[in-house]
């Protein structure tokens, strides 16, 4: 069970006590479906010097605050607290609470007022609002750290990712300084393919990145006009043309002659060319992509689906996080960012839709994405 | 340059392909025959079939242990060429460095010329016929 401090500041000393005892035998859940509840322990002050002093000392959960006090008054306290950043939360009390009052006591920090006399209810039913009122602020702080620590881990992967290319053209360029390769032409092309290729990889990778960026900040100006499914996807296949010659893949399309969607073109460009850049690049040679658009629930509705190597279910799951790419012994020379899905299942999103995959492990994977509108 | 046929034979294993054709170049210019790798497997059948007399490995490969597998078995696969032939990359703890029996452990990114050290002078102690190092 969780003991928050309290500190009651008051000069008379029947107040004093009866707060200490009503609180010391009270304990209250946070939330409804909160398991543990919170009990209290009580200090007392008699003046605001000596419960700044004491506060000096250890910082009480909760201050009740008197604000007719006989040396400097709550309105006083209340300043030093704020001066001296203490972080506590203060309910006032008070006998007279005129709204000039609880303005000035509000602007200076107080978070609730008690107004005399009070009964123990009174005093319970103002506790266990700023109980409630803590766990929130806590719950807010623990998200604002776990985004930080995402955040965090994004930049050390993405250092990585940006270094390891960065390291493999400086060992080539080494190399062809010190000589080390000699002259046979065969080997200097490699070399000079091998950083290119690099060089590629890391440009995509910057690009998905600021992609990225762009759709997170929702501060990109998009650019919302009558678009066409269909002719994205057959822009898109233009695009994947010659990697899939290259490796004799064929790509279908089956979309109805028309399928308007009010959209941002370059997006959509992104999630096809993602989606079909992919289906190339895991599949086998002379395998087959099928590109279908047809309209589900309401939805437009893209799969692209590919004869490939396909997904263990594990790792189809964990698929459009950042910067997961599945490695294994197939996967080891096709180059990726490791963004791509992320991106499409984000863009999807902003479409009010959704991106997902259904995989089979050695025979292909579907990839379907649903777009609104 | 073409390294002599008798010239000290080394397996390189790792899964990055452009870290093993750097430092192929980098070794055959150095005057080692060199022989390339990049899987556990490949590289176990490699080791049996030409009895390699050093092998440099990657410690940190796609399956996360198979770098570590790898050195553990190679000490029993090259027990004429005395059981110390690994340079690893990447630190590990005391108990993993002991199980994984590297003579050398270089932390990536590492220098060639670092390398070509630890390589001369894990050959020379072979010739001398030294005892374990690492």
């Amino acid at each position: 069970m969780e003991t928050l401090r309290v500190l009651v500041v008051d000069d008379e000393t029947g107040m004093r006590l009866a707060v200490a005892r009503v609180l010391n035998t009270y304990a209250v859940r946070p939330d409804e479906s909160d398991e543990h509840a919170v009990n209290f322990t009580v200090d007392t002050a008699e003046t605001g010097e000596a419960a700044l002093e004491m506060m000096a000392a250890a910082t009480p959960d909760i201050l009740l605050l008197d604000m007719k006090l006989p040396g400097m008054s709550g309105l006083d306290v209340l300043r030093e607290i704020r001066e001296r950043r203490i972080e506590t939360l203060t309910v006032m009390i008070t006998a007279y609470a005129t709204l000039e009052t609880a303005i000035e006591a509000t602007k200076r920090g107080a978070h609730d007022f008690l107004p005399k006399p009070f009964t123990p209810e009174d005093l319970r039913v103002a506790i266990r609002r700023v109980v409630r009122h803590l766990a929130v602020q806590r719950e807010a702080r623990r998200l604002a750290e776990e985004k930080r620590q995402v955040r965090f881990q994004f930049i050390t992967v993405l250092g990585h990712e940006l270094k390891a290319p960065l390291a493999a053209v400086e060992g080539y360029l080494q190399i062809l300084k010190d000589g080390s390769a000699g002259n046979d032409p065969a080997v200097v092309g490699r070399i000079v393919d091998r950083a290119l290729v690099r060089t590629e990889g890391m440009r995509k990778l910057i690009v998905d990145l600021l992609n990225m960026t762009r759709i997170e900040s929702g501060r990109k100006r998009r650019d919302l006009a009558p678009a066409d499914l269909r002719e994205a996807a057959v822009a898109a296949i233009e695009t994947a043309a010659p990697a899939a010659a290259a490796r004799g893949i064929a790509i279908h399309l089956e979309a109805p002659e028309r399928a308007p969607l009010v959209a941002d073109r370059g997006e959509l460009d992104i999630i096809f060319n993602n989606l079909i850049s992919n289906a190339v690049k895991y599949n086998r040679e002379h395998g087959r992509v099928t590109i279908a658009v047809d309209r589900a629930d309401g939805l437009w509705r893209l799969r692209v689906s590919d004869t490939g190597i396909g997904l263990a279910p594990e790792d189809a799951q964990r698929l459009f996080q950042d910067f997961v790419r599945i490695k294994n012994e197939q996967t080891r020379t096709i180059p990726g960012t490791g963004l791509g899905l992320s991106i499409v299942k984000k863009l999807a999103q902003l479409y009010g839709g959704d991106a997902s995959v259904d995989s089979q492990p050695g025979a292909g994977s579907t990839f379907t994405v649903t777009l609104k509108g | 340059m073409t390294p002599e046929p008798t010239a000290p034979h080394i397996l390189l294993v790792d899964d990055d392909e452009d870290f093993l054709f750097q430092h192929k170049i980098q070794l055959e210019h150095a005057g080692y025959r060199v022989t390339t790798a990049t899987t556990r497997a490949e590289a176990e059948a490699l080791a049996a079939e030409l009895k390699p007399d050093l092998a440099i490995l990657d410690l940190m490969m796609e399956q996360h242990d198979d770098g570590f597998v790898l050195s553990h078995h190679l000490k029993r696969l090259l027990p004429a060429v005395t059981a110390e032939t690994g340079i690893s990359f990447s630190p590990t703890s005391g108990a993993e460095r002991a199980w994984v029996g590297a003579d050398a452990l270089l932390a990536k990114p590492i220098r060639f010329e670092q390398l070509k050290r630890e390589v001369e002078r894990l050959l020379r102690d072979r010739d001398k016929g030294l005892g374990t190092r690492g």
